[in-house]
């Protein structure tokens, strides 16, 4: 993400915005990529990216195959290169990649012949959430330019917070985070945000909340004291969210922890939540970046650094 | 090359760091022992009957000490040898190598001392002396035998790439190593702070989504053990330093008067974090590449003298070892062929004095290990080296002795390099000029 241009941005937004109604009539599919292999590589375990990026594929014409590979037993990652250059020697057109290391998803790219799609690497990048992100606030409020947008949670760890920071820059939006100080990364302001610590005060006047999931294994290790006092402090509920511009978009990734970081009445709030849009733009947006890197030019890893 | 004979050397620049000389002159050598060593050391202008080798204004310097590498044996025999380090070491102009105890086994006991001594120095023709292990298994809880491993051979004690983190440890292996004038070697790393860090912290980690090495890691080992040698008057001495607030706290500690030394490696001096950048596993070293500024003031460091000792921090690692996602790969550089070349570029481009870069790979680390070497002058070993400090070559790791190619120098344009080394008189490398 990191590299995309705004005009690349650009470019992969509008042609989601095809899609979108695409994927709301009754038949779905298309020729693009007839013919072409697909393969979902996932090293970490993820249900709803992985589905997002099958059905993008599969409607898109391709031939899309799952594999599942337990980076814990792979001794040390020792087959990382090994299986891309196994997978490399099958033909596919695209691999899209989840991998828990951060890097990891770059140093794949460069033994195979096939376009890469990053779908996650460690706490460096997950390009695809931040372009849906984008697409779900543009058809919402008709533009990136110039709106406040804070980004809440477990910075430090989220590769999501990454991206988006990145590409709402680029768009010319404003961002803030929002994290106690044990789960802010140092150096963050560099990357051209504004930090906070009290969330009412981050909240204030925003145009959108993107929240971050806390991952539950971060109460040991001593980044926190309890959940109950993250909740108290950093949980999204109506009182908190009353300091962000009233018709302020509530998002998340997923999958939600509720009663940790976003209380249930706010991740419901028809209104304002637009956590389940979220989830329909996704294949909008790996439809599209699909179809601009295997229609297209080849031997592209979408935003690694 | 004559060995048992009297031969001299002509007409190079004699550069001794112990002494400052730097001059045009000669080196009379006999039986491998530096005889004399001046500009008119022949009273009529000729050396008369005896074999002569006319430098023609190359350099002419003690061999370098290199007091930091870590050898693959025993236990990693695949990633580096005694053979193939000597010959890279030969190849770098390091005729004195110092191996680090953090092996396979762990260089503990009297035994493994002697082992390396009688395998590093059968056939090999640079002088290779052993650190051993500060606690037993680099376990950081029950000291070695200092004793009786310094008689073994053991020239200093260290745990290697890793800390000894335990306060109470610490103070006592100081203490305990002020019975034999023991020099203690610290891997001046908080462990606590760097857990699972794979670079150094700040703005790059956050980008690269890893986590990093506080710079106060380095800072708090260094404040501590300086605390602890207060207390103890024990020679201690930091490894790598890489940081502007540890070097200022070794400073200080010169200042007040206490036996606190330290070094660094040409990683640190000649790189920044920013090699890291895209994930390169062969800039994932330990310490890590630090900030620009913090590179400054290892440059400045050596410049004033608070930096004793630059030594090559040789790391070898396999491909299999590096070609990982950048958290699993293994940390290290390889340095022995780098080194002179590099220190050389801190005198051209980053203007130190000659004398003093070649102070801290020469007679300095020699005097801290209780050495005779790094000296030129009568009555010390002819442990030469002689180089062309503008000879440009570029870095070619498949070229390398080394038995592992992981230098993040690679294809790098660097300029001098060892034309010839000599070993007690006998010349054990010459470079085939290549054209």
């Amino acid at each position: 993400m990191q590299d995309l241009s705004r005009s690349d941005i650009q470019r992969i937004l509008d042609l989601s915005e095809e899609f979108i109604e695409l994927n709301r009539q009754d038949k779905k599919k298309l020729t693009d990529l007839q013919g072409r292999t697909q393969i979902n590589l996932f090293f970490e375990n993820s249900t709803r990216t992985r589905t997002s990026f099958e059905l993008a594929g599969k409607r898109l014409g391709a031939d899309t195959i799952n594999m599942s590979v337990e980076a814990s037993s792979t001794k040390k990652g020792e087959t990382l290169i090994d299986t891309a250059m196994t997978l490399n020697a099958m033909h596919p057109d695209v691999l899209v990649v989840r991998h828990p290391d951060s890097g990891a998803v770059a140093l794949l790219s460069q033994k195979v012949d096939c376009a890469v799609v990053n779908g996650g690497d460690g706490q460096h990048e997950h390009p695809t959430q931040a372009l849906l992100d984008a697409l779900t606030i543009v058809r919402r409020l008709k533009r990136l330019e110039g709106l406040t947008i804070a980004i809440a949670g477990d910075v430090m760890h989220s590769r999501v917070a990454r991206s988006n920071i990145y590409l709402l820059n680029t768009m010319g939006a404003r961002v803030r985070v929002i994290a106690p100080p044990t789960l802010l990364p140092s150096g963050i302001e560099r990357l051209g945000v504004e930090a906070f610590t009290d969330m009412r005060q981050g909240l204030r006047d925003v145009d959108v909340v993107m929240m971050l999931r806390l991952q539950r294994e971060r109460m040991q290790g001593s980044f926190l004291p309890s959940v109950r006092e993250y909740y108290h402090f950093y949980g999204l509920d109506h009182e908190k969210l009353s300091y962000a511009k009233p018709d302020a978009l509530i998002m998340h990734p997923g999958p939600m922890n509720r009663g940790v970081e976003i209380d249930t009445d706010v991740a419901d709030d028809i209104h304002r939540s637009v956590i389940r849009e979220q989830v329909e733009m996704g294949v909008a947006v790996r439809m599209a970046v699909l179809r601009l890197l295997v229609a297209g030019r080849r031997n592209r890893v979408v935003g690694n650094a | 090359m004559p060995d048992r004979l009297r031969f001299a050397y002509m007409n190079a620049r004699l550069l001794d760091p112990a002494s400052g000389r730097d001059e045009i002159g000669h080196v009379l050598i006999e039986d491998g022992m530096i005889v004399d060593v001046g500009p008119d050391i022949f009273p009529d202008g000729t050396p008369g009957h005896m074999e002569v080798i006319d430098l023609d204004g190359l350099c002419l310097a003690p061999g370098l000490v290199d007091m930091h590498a870590r050898i693959g044996e025993p236990g990693a025999e695949h990633k580096e040898s005694f053979e193939s380090a000597a010959a890279a070491a030969r190849a770098g102009g390091i005729t004195t190598l110092c191996t680090m105890p953090n092996t396979d086994p762990v260089i503990d006991n009297v035994a493994l001392v002697e082992y390396v001594h009688r395998r590093a120095n059968e056939g090999s023709d640079v002088h290779i002396r052993p650190f051993a292990a500060a606690t037993q298994r680099l376990e950081g809880k029950q000291l070695t035998e200092f004793g009786l491993l310094q008689a073994a051979g053991a020239v200093a004690f260290t745990d290697g790439d890793r800390a000894i983190a335990d306060a109470t440890v610490m103070r006592r292996v100081l203490s305990y190593a002020t019975a034999f004038d023991a020099l203690i070697v610290q891997h001046a790393e908080e462990p606590s702070l760097a857990r699972n860090g794979a670079m150094n912290e700040g703005e790059l980690a956050t980008r690269l989504g890893m986590k990093g090495i506080p710079t106060a890691a380095e800072t708090i080992m260094v404040d501590r053990d300086i605390r602890l040698v207060e207390m103890t008057g024990a020679r201690y001495h930091a490894a790598h330093l890489t940081t502007a607030k540890a070097l200022d706290a070794v400073r200080r500690a010169k200042a007040d008067g206490l036996p606190v030394t330290c070094g660094t490696a040409p990683l640190y001096f000649a790189l920044n974090e920013n090699e890291v950048n895209g994930y390169r596993t062969f800039a994932k070293v330990s310490p890590p590449l630090r900030s620009e500024d913090d590179r400054r003031a290892v440059v400045a460091a050596i410049r004033d003298g608070t930096i004793d000792v630059i030594s090559s921090g040789h790391a070898p690692e396999d491909p299999e070892a590096k070609r990982q996602p950048f958290e699993q790969a293994e940390f290290g550089a390889v340095g022995l062929e780098t080194m002179l070349a590099l220190g050389l570029q801190l005198h051209m481009s980053e203007d130190v004095p000659l004398l003093s870069v070649l102070a801290c790979m020469t007679c300095n680390p020699a005097r801290l290990l209780g050495l005779d070497c790094g000296i030129l002058a009568a009555g010390h070993p002819a442990d030469l080296v002689i180089f062309d400090p503008g000879a440009p070559w570029i870095v070619d790791s498949k070229k390398f002795r080394s038995k592992s190619k992981n230098s993040p120098f690679d294809e790098r344009p660097l300029q001098g390099h060892a034309v010839r080394t000599v070993v007690e008189g006998r010349t054990v490398f010459v470079r085939r000029v290549e054209r």
